[in-house]
């Protein structure tokens, strides 16, 4: 039997937690919000927590551990996600606080204290490191998502390593400003597994504008931690606003372009540190991008490659969850460094959201009226802005408006394609394949010229 | 009105004209489909012409872009150029 960890690795009960509009909410707090919406969940086994406030989604993770319900965070919430998750997890409820995103499911609504309850001295839960704290799922080359477990005592482990590569692990309250949600993967460790095990205390809020940034700055303490992605970076840096000091930038997601790397660097006179991971792994290496291209492994975590895929590199070690092929090619240059080749051909990744092409071409051409369909990615001109799909579709009848209308209710409304083209035929070969070469040309005779690949 | 559909055209590269966005027509899903990463590039050109800054916590935020009428309206009402 192994050991149990202490829900939270802070030492006082009144040091602060999180940061929100209404005030800082310290360790006792907290501890008291846990333990009244754990007592306030229904029987159900599984919880989609959709709660768009950070703290809330916090105190609904910590509830649910402490009621051993098992936490669901799925990287969409289409229609089609949610019919897979009650087909994964027939006990599923939803838990939020406030919007109704239209899940099919039974609803919870985050119960929020009265203003007036004084928190009470409570002591800090211990959970078993063994215990199943939640399933991030990926999508698989066909309809259904995959799931892929996430224990307690490989959490606690990645948010220790997660602090201590970022250097937040000096004694301070590092205040973290997210811009990111708490239920993707990058949000959950570097806001939510930070404040709970990182020495880190999160603002509440999800800032979106440049100008909401800079506000949710000013609210918080520094030492600042920003943990952002290169697309909201880009945006902050281009609205050429005042921003309070920041003491690091964080960002992951995508590769940031050395310019932009430079340019945050200067004006916001902060480090700027990136994270490489994925879904399945957690994150696994950092680097600082002005100083060099190479990546550095995280504790504990190894590479390496199989003899029979050349390009295929497998991590694990550390708070990696067994041996898990990546979906990028790297080199690996030393024992504990490698360089990132980009993805493999097959994969995805907009805005931080990934899929691949089997999935979303076994989504259009199963659609009905379909023929014949396929999705194609341009090359990414290198910026930190975002490049979108196209699709063709053979689709007798139909119109683009139709089938963009059917595959928003199966894949996140990031894949739409823009354009979707409807073609005569898709020009596969005699192999039934595809060539890049072929789809480009025949790309080339539907679009415009501004927007040809 | 018009100005601003010219605006979510050229900074979103659309695949439609100016023209055709129809007033009250929803700007997000089934409508012209727009995101949240759009409506970053949109709110940056927008600061950019008319100085002014979106905000989120301004509740109206969904109202603003509800449709490209609303949108109008908004920035009509806070430009500063």
């Amino acid at each position: 039997m192994s050991a149990a960890i202490p829900l939270l690795g802070h030492t006082r009960p009144d040091a602060p937690f999180a940061y929100r509009p209404q005030g800082t909410v310290g360790v006792a707090g907290f501890l008291d919000d846990v333990h009244r919406v754990a007592g306030a969940l229904p029987g159900g086994g599984h919880v989609l927590n959709v709660c768009r406030d950070r703290y809330r989604f916090t105190v609904g993770l910590a509830a649910c551990l402490v009621a051993g319900k098992v936490s669901l965070l799925p990287s969409t919430h289409t229609p089609e996600m949610v019919r897979q998750l009650k087909i994964f997890a027939p006990d599923a409820f939803c838990l939020n606080d406030g919007c109704d995103p239209g899940i099919d499911l039974p609803h919870v609504a985050f119960p929020d204290a009265g203003p007036t309850a004084p928190a009470r001295a409570r002591p800090v839960p211990a959970i078993p490191a063994e215990r199943l704290v939640a399933y991030v799922f990926t999508s698989g080359s066909t309809g259904a998502p995959i799931p892929h477990k996430k224990h307690w005592g490989h959490l606690v482990g990645n948010a220790g390593a997660g602090a201590r590569s970022l250097g937040l692990d000096d004694g301070r309250t590092h205040s973290v400003v997210g811009t990111v949600p708490p239920q993707h993967m990058y949000g959950f460790e570097s806001t939510v597994l930070v404040s709970l095990h990182g020495g880190a205390a999160a603002w509440s809020g999800r800032p979106f504008y440049p100008a909401d940034i800079a506000a949710a700055l000013a609210g918080v303490p520094r030492p600042r931690v920003l943990v952002t992605t290169p697309f909201h970076l880009r945006s902050l840096l281009d609205a050429g606003i005042a921003i309070p000091e920041i003491d690091l930038v964080v960002s992951a997601t995508a590769p940031l372009s050395a310019a932009l790397a430079h340019a945050a660097e200067t004006r916001l006179g902060a480090r700027l540190q990136e994270i490489y991971g994925s879904t399945e792994t957690g994150q696994i290496a950092t680097r600082y991008p002005t100083a060099g291209i190479e990546w550095t492994l995280m504790r504990d975590i190894g590479l390496e490659t199989a003899g029979d895929h050349p390009f295929r590199t497998f991590a694990s070690g550390g708070h990696v969850e067994g041996r898990v092929p990546l979906g990028d090619v790297l080199e690996i240059t030393a024992g504990n460094r490698f360089l990132l080749h980009g993805r493999n051909a097959d994969l995805i990744n907009i805005a931080g959201k990934r899929t691949s092409l089997a999935y979303l071409n076994h989504q259009l051409t199963h659609l009905p009226g379909v023929l014949d369909g396929c999705f194609y990615m341009p090359d990414e001109d290198g910026g930190d802005g975002i490049t979108r799909l196209i699709a063709c579709a053979v689709a007798p009848g139909l119109s683009a408006a139709d089938l963009t209308r059917a595959l928003r209710r199966v894949i996140d409304p990031v894949f739409l394609p823009r354009p979707l083209l409807l073609v005569g035929a898709l020009p596969r070969n005699a192999t039934g394949k595809l060539p890049r070469p072929a789809l480009q040309g025949l790309l080339a005779e539907h679009l415009s010229p501004r927007a040809a690949p | 009105m018009l100005e601003v559909a010219e605006l979510l055209v050229v900074s979103l590269n659309l695949d439609i004209s100016p023209p055709e966005i129809e007033p009250q027509a929803p700007l997000f899903g089934e409508g012209l489909g727009l995101d949240s990463i759009d409506i970053l590039e949109v709110a940056l050109v927008v600061s950019k012409r008319y100085g002014f800054q979106l905000r989120s916590d301004d509740q109206d935020n969904i109202r603003i872009f509800r449709s490209l009428e609303n949108l109008a309206a908004h920035i009509a009402a806070h430009r500063t150029l």
